[in-house]
């Protein structure tokens, strides 16, 4: 039975649901192999922030008392996921990594949380990440660092490298990310998973706590094209709790990654998302996978977008100064840490003992940064300026839409990197998230899907969408992801050394 | 792009942060090298560009004004630091001396 769990703990979401529709798993056993998973591994991985063993077996006893009652099965209806700590559900401790929100039970769920219950998805724990979502490796988490299953000694990405490194160690088939500059992909990449961010609008934000909330958004991490389809499908859609949430039905993302074809397709190289500062390994994989969509029948043509080149300096003014307003919350008034509240102290006393002991070095650098972007005599140089660099960066993907359907470029310049490499150095973290910013700014859709190994790490390949064209991501990436698989024989994360 | 300690410290005062000598000491460089990189926003010429705060073009989104019920009050009180008689207990917000 051990035995059998333990490769229950490798399926894929879509094959773990398809044995419990058939009756050959029942979503407890799923269930169980995850947390007998989390239990094996978890100590050396650090992906989970809570784990909700009780919650899980209830919620997956109900599957399977609704299918033993005849009732119709979602196709994701039994499939433990992994939920990054920064939405809320009802009965976990939510954290955002943070110490100024340990320990806090939020009482409502989000939009994200409900559809996963709805759906029969079960939601194992709470994934650890960068706080309040704000880094490229997670070691921002005031919980401890999350570590890369393909190298302990490395980062998994980040904001959601938790959610990235509980699907690569096979603690769960699935993780519901964030992203804001680059969250999900750069995880996914670094990890050899698939992860997706969707067109900004196309998922609710309601109950996702907020860092940046023109860019923030949330969406699958898997290890497969079609696992993340499911799940987009599962989680996307309008919501009238969220005002900034889209009335346009969730693209048909699931038949594009079953029909994964990209014969005919105009793909567009970026040439400003290329060249020096890649890795080779990176550049090399990156090469190779473009000429396999060539050989798979799309045109490949090389494009450019040239304020691209700007793009990290404005996510670096507008993201930050999104962030001090959003976390100017986090007063020590009505959730959370209180510090210092000696009957002497005032309110606004209170509340700046209580934000310097529960903020973290890099979040303390962001809410700085956004107030000196904001604060008058600077907005006009910073602030404005850099939504007007915004401006000219949509104009740019407008204009390179009109050539190609998709544009490409390498996900991360970087495999991941040994832990503590960056972490005193605020601008070279940053860098990181240089290919993944521009569809964040322009609202756009954009995936990770793995391109193979550098020096046995994994490389990310990013393909990018107009907005609600998602399914473009998965007729791409699902393209890409069979013919290298057919081609190495096995999928990428079969070479992760065994934990 | 120099950044001295003095507008870091009035930078945490504005940001409700009371941050300690040293942590002041180490965010002085910091910040002016995160500055100077974002300064290069400043090398784009768009003087008749409109400004983007939102990447998708939506106003005005009403909904009906309906009753709700609220969220479940213990709950939310259980979340907090200090509550008193269904209410958020805060420290004093006025200044006796005033």
């Amino acid at each position: 039975m051990t035995e059998a769990l333990a490769d229950v703990a490798r399926l894929t979401a879509a094959e773990t649901a398809a044995a419990i529709a058939r009756g050959e798993l029942s979503a407890v056993e799923a269930t169980q192999a995850a947390l007998d998973r989390i239990a094996k591994v978890d100590e050396a991985v650090n992906a989970f922030l809570h784990v909700d063993t009780d919650g899980a077996l209830a919620a997956a006893a109900a599957v399977d008392a609704s299918r033993a009652a005849g009732e119709p099965l979602g196709p994701l209806a039994g499939v433990p996921l992994a939920l990054k700590d920064v939405l809320v559900a009802r009965g976990m401790p939510t954290t955002c990594g943070s110490r100024i929100l340990h320990g806090w039970y939020p009482p409502y769920d989000a939009t994200v949380t409900t559809r996963l219950r709805e759906a029969g998805i079960v939601i194992v724990g709470k994934a650890n990440m960068d706080e309040f979502a704000m880094g490229s490796s997670t070691e921002n988490s005031a919980y401890g660092p999350t570590r890369n299953p393909w190298d302990l000694n490395r980062i998994p990405g980040g904001s959601s490298g938790g959610s990235a490194a509980a699907v690569a160690a096979f603690e769960t088939p699935l993780a519901v990310g964030t992203d804001t500059g680059g969250s999900i992909r750069q995880p996914a990449a670094v990890c050899g998973l698939v992860g997706v961010k969707p067109t900004y609008g196309g998922v609710s934000r309601y109950g996702l706590v907020a860092f940046s909330s023109s860019l923030d958004q949330a969406g699958p991490m898997a290890r497969t094209v079609l696992d993340a389809a499911l799940l987009h499908a599962a989680i996307g859609g309008h919501d009238p709790r969220d005002s900034t949430s889209v009335e346009v039905p969730v693209p048909p993302v699931v038949e594009a990654a079953q029909r994964r074809d990209v014969r005919g397709m105009r793909v567009g190289v970026v040439r400003e998302l290329s060249g020096d500062g890649y890795e080779p390994g990176v550049a090399a994989r990156f090469d190779e996978a473009v000429a396999v969509l060539a050989e798979l029948g799309a045109e490949v043509v090389e494009v450019s977008c040239p304020h691209f080149d700007y793009a990290l300096p404005a996510y670096y003014l507008i993201a930050p100064s999104e962030c001090s307003s959003n976390l100017a919350r986090f007063d020590a008034m009505r959730y959370g840490l209180r510090v210092g509240d000696d009957g002497d102290a005032g309110a606004e006393q209170v509340m700046s003992r209580t934000r310097d002991a529960g903020f973290g070095p890099e979040v303390k650098r962001r809410i700085m940064i956004g107030t000196y972007a904001l604060s008058a005599g600077y907005y006009d140089a910073y602030y404005g300026q850099a939504q007007k660099v915004r401006t000219l960066i949509s104009r740019d993907f407008a204009a390179a839409f009109e050539q190609v359907d998709v544009l490409v470029s390498p996900t991360s310049p970087t495999v991941a990197f040994p832990l503590g490499s960056k972490v005193d150095d605020p601008i070279a973290m940053y860098l990181n998230d240089l290919c993944t910013i521009p569809a964040n700014l322009a609202g756009l859709p954009a995936m990770s899907v793995p391109a193979g190994l550098s020096e046995g790490l994994p490389v990310g390949f990013q393909i990018m969408a107009p907005a609600f064209a998602d399914d473009r991501l998965y007729l791409v990436g699902g393209a890409l992801e069979a013919a290298l698989d057919a081609r190495r024989g096995y999928p990428l994360l079969a070479a992760a050394p065994g934990l | 792009m120099a950044i001295t300690r003095d507008e870091v410290a009035h930078l945490a005062r504005l940001s409700r942060m009371s941050l300690s000598d040293d942590e002041l000491d180490a965010l002085a460089p910091q910040l002016e090298a995160i500055l100077s990189h974002v300064a290069r926003v400043a090398e784009v010429a768009a003087a008749d560009i409109p400004p983007t705060s939102h990447a998708v073009p939506l106003t005005n989104v009403f909904r009906t004004d309906a009753v709700q019920p609220s969220l479940p009050v213990d709950e939310v009180l259980a979340g907090a630091p200090a509550a008193e008689d269904g209410r958020f207990r805060v420290p004093r917000i006025l200044d006796p001396q005033e």
